[in-house]
């Protein structure tokens, strides 16, 4: 046996996420994300116990050969009605965060969430258009269109507007084949002062078509289907994996961008790379449940807390955590008596406060970092 | 027909303009016309006063900048030809002023280094952390390994920052103001490690320096920008003499002697 030489003595530099530390956060997260799912496809109006929502599960999702002892009407409201629901919230939520995480990260700016440079205002627009104004003949091409993918022309119409708001926003505080972030955000909050104008200008003739769009701007799981699922899902996972593989990229942002060009970050390609992707993620969701809020902008600042600033493991980390605070927001939301609330009412009435919260708390690390 | 083929300059400025574009003003000029040549393992010290170009200069050869006129080369090629990431690889910066993101540890901000060099998809390859060690072992920087940015005193951080660079293992350092905050002690550690690194890999330095005489003691060659341009160049020596002093920094100097009788330039704050 040979002596141990100083170098491997010396422990090993700490760098790079540990096995166990990403086993913990992401098996931890994913079985909590599981958990949950079971409860609230279990809770509602018509109980039905853990033991058989997870055995219908088991038997459906995982094709388990698990034996009927249930009502086939459970079958039903949990195929049809619930799992949609849940699943659709976990997407959403888990889209929601992960957009958020990454334009905290492009923006160096804690406050931003994905809706930062204009997708929520241009899908709200594109849908109140879709809700309200009578286009008759691109509505009806739109609508052949969108027919073909199982979606209303409101969805469609929202997640282009999103999509297309971005577009424009990121064309015009363009300058000189460069995008200053400062120059974007202010971009992006002009724009969505614009079209919020134009919802309120659609609100304000749309007579019948009001309340409509009004429950569509405060963000809604109740008629999630089976459809929303199929459209928005391969998006999201398309733009989780791509934006997985540029963890890097988004670490060295953090550096600022002078010295990310000096790591050899081709930075104005990235940045524009990257806000497309967590747009086509974020439209992808607000299509499918209008604009819910803080679920973007709290989970990726609670989790930077816990487990830190490596995007590496904090991109799927976020993702498991909006998942699972939306499936809860929603499970309280619909739990409402009296036919249930709003989820993005739920969002906001316990975002805002826990976010307050953290501010403060942050707010006093820094002071002790200071001491 | 025999051309003796000097080694590729590993810098080269040429003719160099550079301004600033100030909306509804003049655009502020910088640079009128910069020549420079730096060659594989040299040291060159920078010097001049505020507003000078230095920093402008180190941006132009680091590709965050390009020059309204004239070439700048880095290894025989046009900067702006190089990709980022093989421009990465070649030439490190360690910039004036960083603010190192929270919650990353020293280890793995010096980690971020490597990016212009990474394999693998997920994580460091051994070589990656061999290169992180032996950089942060350069720098004077492995004990600092487990801290958080907020746990860093000003040279401690900088410590930090060269390392950074160091991991990139470039031929060419582009330092701005390394000795910045450092403590005497590590000011000379510093500029010591360079020129090891120097003496055993070729490094090539380029740093911009405020103290003419750790500037004289630490490069075999300085560069004074004056005026947009280079007004003096060569051994320190020749050039950091009372007359250039006044002229470039307006400010009297006379020469000193020390007790082993090598010049020092002593300034005067007296009107």
């Amino acid at each position: 046996m040979r002596a141990a030489t100083a170098q491997e003595a010396n422990r090993p530099l700490p760098i790079g996420v540990t096995l166990t530390r990403t086993a913990l956060v992401l098996g931890g997260g994913g079985l909590l994300l599981v958990i949950l799912l079971v409860t609230a496809v279990a809770l509602g109006s018509t109980q039905i116990g853990i033991g058989d929502t997870a055995a219908i599960l088991a038997r459906r999702l995982l094709g388990l050969p698990v034996a009927e002892t249930w009502a086939p009407t459970a079958e039903t409201i949990i195929m049809q009605i619930r799992l949609p629901r849940v699943l659709t919230a976990m997407i959403v939520g888990g889209g929601l965060a992960m957009a958020g995480t990454v334009f905290q990260a492009l923006l160096r700016n804690p406050l931003a969430d994905p809706y930062v440079i204009g997708t929520a205002a241009g899908a709200s627009f594109g849908a109140a258009l879709g809700i309200a104004a009578p286009l008759a003949l691109p509505m009806l091409a739109i609508g052949a269109g969108s027919a073909f993918m199982g979606l209303g022309v409101v969805q469609v119409l929202a997640f282009a507007g999103g999509l297309g708001t971005v577009l424009l926003v990121y064309a015009i505080a363009r300058g000189g084949g460069r995008v200053q972030m400062i120059t974007l955000l202010l971009t992006g909050y002009a724009v969505s002062a614009v079209l919020a104008a134009g919802v309120a200008l659609l609100m304000f003739i749309s007579g019948r078509a009001l309340g409509a769009i009004f429950s569509w701007l405060m963000g809604s799981l109740a008629d999630a289907e089976w459809t929303d699922l199929a459209f928005a899902a391969p998006l999201m996972l398309f733009s989780f994996i791509a934006l997985l593989t540029r963890w890097r990229s988004l670490n060295l942002l953090l550096l600022g961008d002078a010295q990310a060009v000096s790591l050899g970050l081709d930075v104005e390609r990235e940045k524009l790379r990257l806000t497309m992707l967590a747009t086509l993620s974020t439209s992808a969701a607000v299509a499918i449940s209008g604009t819910i809020g803080f679920v973007g902008l709290v989970v990726p600042h609670l989790l930077r807390l816990v487990i830190g600033p490596d995007h590496r493991l904090l991109l799927p980390a976020s993702m498991l955590g909006g998942a699972a605070l939306l499936v809860l927001a929603d499970l309280v939301a619909r739990m409402v008596p009296g036919g249930g609330i709003p989820v993005g009412v739920v969002t906001a009435l316990i975002g805002a406060p826990f976010f307050l919260y953290l501010l403060r708390r942050s707010r006093l690390l820094r002071v002790d970092a200071m001491a | 027909m025999s051309v003796s083929v000097a080694a590729p300059a590993v810098v080269g400025l040429h003719e160099v303009h550079f301004a600033y574009p100030r909306p509804g003003q003049d655009p502020l000029t910088v640079l009128r016309g910069v020549e420079l040549a730096v060659h594989p393992g040299e040291m060159v010290a920078l010097l001049g006063a505020n507003g000078s170009g230095k920093t402008t200069l180190l941006r132009l050869v680091s590709g965050t900048l390009k020059p309204q006129h004239g070439s700048v080369e880095v290894a025989g090629r046009q900067v702006g030809e190089w990709t980022r990431d093989a421009l990465a690889r070649r030439v490190a910066v360690l910039p004036q002023q960083l603010d190192l993101p929270d919650g990353f540890r020293a280890a793995e901000l010096v980690e971020m280094g490597r990016a212009p060099h990474a394999r693998r998809l997920f994580g460091s390859t051994a070589d990656d952390e061999r290169a992180i060690e032996r950089a942060m072992a350069d720098a004077d920087a492995l004990d600092l390994a487990d801290r958080y940015p907020h746990e860093l005193s000003g040279g401690e951080r900088q410590r930090v920052l060269v390392a950074m660079a160091l991991a990139q293992e470039p031929e060419l350092l582009l330092l701005d103001e390394p000795t910045l905050h450092m403590d005497l002690a590590h000011q000379v550690a510093l500029l010591r490690a360079m020129r090891r690194l120097q003496a055993e890999r070729g490094l090539t330095v380029l740093a911009v320096l405020h103290d003419l005489n750790l500037a004289a003691a630490f490069a075999p060659r300085v560069v004074v920008l004056h005026d947009g341009r280079v007004a003096a160049d060569g051994d320190p020596a020749d050039v950091l003499t009372p007359h250039v002093v006044a002229r470039v920094f307006g400010v009297q100097a006379e020469y000193a002697l020390t007790a082993d009788g090598a010049k020092h330039l002593a300034i005067s704050i007296d009107g």
